[in-house]
């Protein structure tokens, strides 16, 4: 995973609530056995005007042209924002591979769910909740301005806009993996010896959940 | 002070305390074929071991036809995706009810079946509907395929402890009014995003009094109102369940498993960060309208209109959704004229649920105006129960089709899908735009609901049929 830190990109208005991972990936895209590739098919049924189906020639189909990707002045956009309960439904890993794969670095909303949400910081991307009245005003602005840029620095949980400045709150965990680009599986087996014991207690004190002795 | 039940299975599963952050413990792991690919591949690549493999039970289900399962998987790509699950089983030597196996099924149906969810445990799976099985007493929920991976190699998830919600439904429902239209009702309460951050228990009279199956279909829904966890507390009923089922424990292990297992209550004097109260009693049958479950109101409603509401995003929410379902505000829902009917998914595919549904069809017909009515039992054992009691025979009579088991068209991976504009009345759990079928559009009811619906050829009041 890419380590994130300051990012300064180009930002994509998509004003919507409740947007949900079927829409971000649709599930014909999740057959796939890899996590790359995924970028072409990002908000499928919104971008394209056709069915699409893996493997196609995505150059070929009919693209919707009033659905904010395919809006020129968002073309090589890094930073999507969107409105209350973004990512809710499925759990499916294959939404943030989508993004990324898309290039897409930060989401910012006013709110996540809670699958997603942790989703992203597994994959390098950063998720950003700002109260309405900001993201209100981020909407305004990028609404004004062609290719309007904004800049994220992790590090000091900042945001900068034109002269003006958001905080925001990220769990000191998932930040320093952000940061540090860090594998979270190897920092849990580091503790290999802690599982090791609690597991062998656990065991004694609850016998009968580990009935899958009779599990190959 | 009391501790909840949330609280009381958590505590037991810390490995470590570290700064904002816990290495929690996994009991079960469970696997489908679509969000476990890659979670392998990172396996073999960074040349890991699966820590505890009796912990794991993987079932495909998601892409697997419910046509004759005599011959292969007809689109390619679906067809490596379960092979590619084969393949891994076997690799790791893990344990797995393939595609001709009586008992696979859906992954949520499967697990309880087995009775290899039990109480106190916690299960994941890369699955958000994983949440099912909190209504064993158990912290059930959904995770990504980077935290497959994590649990495959760990044993252990590093999270945050989830903030507490109760959501108290006292009262008896009325006839025709079940766990279905007790999720929705809550969900159309307290919004998709209403428990997030939060693990849900609901408590209540309303709750004691439903089946085990109906409490799985009420936490399956936790997800929807935003909460990875939703959870009941332990009683008889949940013991009954699981006694003799062939995961469970025997003989004096089970004697000390149900003795540990009836402690797990939420303490009476037990905090929780916010709570709800519910009169179950004034739960009418719900109907979905729009293109998130908590556009739903009761049957006996008209379809809302956006107009009425001050709120900006909610506004334009509510017509971008009325404009997908093609649906003028104010309409009536039981003017609603529907084109398919879907009985299935890990919400309601249990034998009650086909028992209920089949109550309702009786000897009659579906109506004219119905394309395809399909009953997908969740599991090879629920169909072969249902064939038993000769369910089959009164859908088949009624005109449904009565199909082999797996999440078909709840999000249409396979070929059970909704053509652009079809109207479908569905006991499955999410009526997101194109989610059963691209340009296809989703009514979530019950059971009974759906099956009057496929007889009438329109959303009808149940409580009238009585």
């Amino acid at each position: 995973m890419d380590p994130v830190n300051i990012h300064k990109g180009i930002v994509i208005p998509l004003d919507r609530a409740n947007v949900d991972t079927d829409a971000i990936i649709p599930k014909q895209f999740l057959k796939s056995i890899k996590k790359t590739g995924f970028g072409p098919n990002l908000f499928d049924e919104w971008r394209y005007l056709d069915h699409g189906e893996p493997g196609q020639d995505n150059s070929k189909r009919r693209i919707n042209p009033d659905f904010v990707l395919n809006i020129p002045r968002y073309k090589n956009g890094s930073i999507l924002i969107a409105r209350e309960n973004f990512g809710c439904g499925s759990s499916r890993e294959h939404a943030p591979w989508a993004l990324l794969d898309f290039g897409i670095k930060i989401v910012i909303a006013s709110s996540f769910a809670d699958i997603f949400y942790g989703n992203c910081f597994k994959n390098g991307i950063l998720p950003i909740i700002l109260d309405k009245a900001t993201m209100d005003k981020i909407f305004t602005k990028v609404e004004a301005k062609v290719g309007y840029e904004i800049t994220v620095n992790l590090q000091k949980q900042k945001i900068y806009y034109d002269s003006e400045i958001a905080s925001f709150e990220v769990d000191s965990f998932k930040k320093s993996c952000l940061l540090d680009g860090l594998d979270d599986i190897g920092l849990t087996l580091k503790n290999k010896v802690d599982i090791e014991n609690f597991e062998k207690k656990y065991h004694e004190s609850f016998p009968w959940l580990n009935s899958g002795e009779k599990l190959k | 002070m009391g501790i909840s039940l949330y609280e009381k299975v958590f505590n037991r599963h810390v490995v470590r305390k570290d700064e904002g952050t816990y290495l929690l413990y996994i009991d079960r792991h469970l696997v489908h074929e679509v969000t476990s690919p890659q979670a392998f591949e990172g396996i073999r690549i960074s040349n890991r071991n699966i820590w505890r493999k009796n912990s794991i039970i993987a079932v495909p289900d998601h892409n697997v036809p419910t046509t004759d399962r005599t011959v292969k998987i007809k689109d390619p790509i679906s067809r490596i995706q379960v092979e590619t699950l084969d393949k891994n089983c076997e690799e790791f030597n893990l344990l797995q009810f393939k595609m001709d196996d009586r008992r696979q099924g859906i992954v949520h149906v499967v697990g309880p079946e087995q009775g290899s969810t039990l109480p106190g445990m916690t299960i994941v799976c890369g699955d958000s509907h994983t949440s099912t099985h909190g209504a064993f007493g158990a912290i059930a929920m959904g995770i990504g395929t980077s935290e497959v991976e994590h649990v495959f190699a760990t044993q252990c998830l590093i999270v945050n402890k989830f903030k507490t919600m109760r959501v108290v439904v006292n009262g008896d429902l009325q006839y025709g009014v079940t766990a279905k239209d007790v999720a929705l009702d809550v969900i159309g309460k307290i919004g998709t995003a209403g428990g997030t951050g939060h693990a849900i228990e609901f408590t209540g009279t309303t709750i004691q009094s439903l089946s085990m199956e109906g409490r799985m279909t009420l936490c399956n829904m936790a997800i929807e109102a935003g909460s990875r966890v939703g959870l009941i507390g332990v009683d008889n009923k949940t013991i009954d369940y699981i006694q003799d089922k062939p995961l469970a424990p025997k003989g004096d292990l089970w004697k000390k498993a149900k003795k540990d297992w009836l402690g797990l209550v939420s303490d009476e004097d037990a905090k929780f960060d916010s709570e709800i109260e519910i009169d179950g009693s004034l739960i009418e049958p719900q109907v979905t309208w729009g293109t998130s479950p908590e556009m739903v109101v009761s049957i006996t409603s008209k379809v809302p209109n956006p107009a009425d509401f001050s709120d900006k995003t909610l506004s334009s929410s509510y017509q971008i959704a009325l404009k997908y379902m093609n649906l003028k505000p104010e309409t009536p829902i039981n003017k609603i004229a529907i084109d398919k009917v879907f009985i299935g998914s890990c919400t309601n595919s249990r034998i009650e649920d086909l028992r209920a549904a089949a109550s309702i069809v009786g000897t009659k017909k579906i109506a004219k105006n119905i394309k395809l009515a399909l009953v997908v039992p969740g599991s090879g054992l629920v169909k072969l129960q249902a064939e038993s009691e000769g369910l089959d025979k009164i859908f088949k009579n009624a005109g449904f089709e009565w199909r082999e088991p797996g999440c078909s068209m709840c999000l249409a991976m396979n070929a059970d899908k909704l053509g652009p504009g079809e109207r479908c009345a569905s006991t499955s759990n999410r009526n997101f735009e194109g989610r059963q079928g691209q340009g296809g559009r989703t009514h979530l009811v019950s059971p009974q609901m759906a099956a009057a619906a496929a007889i009438y050829g329109k959303f009808v009041d149940i409580r009238e049929l009585n």
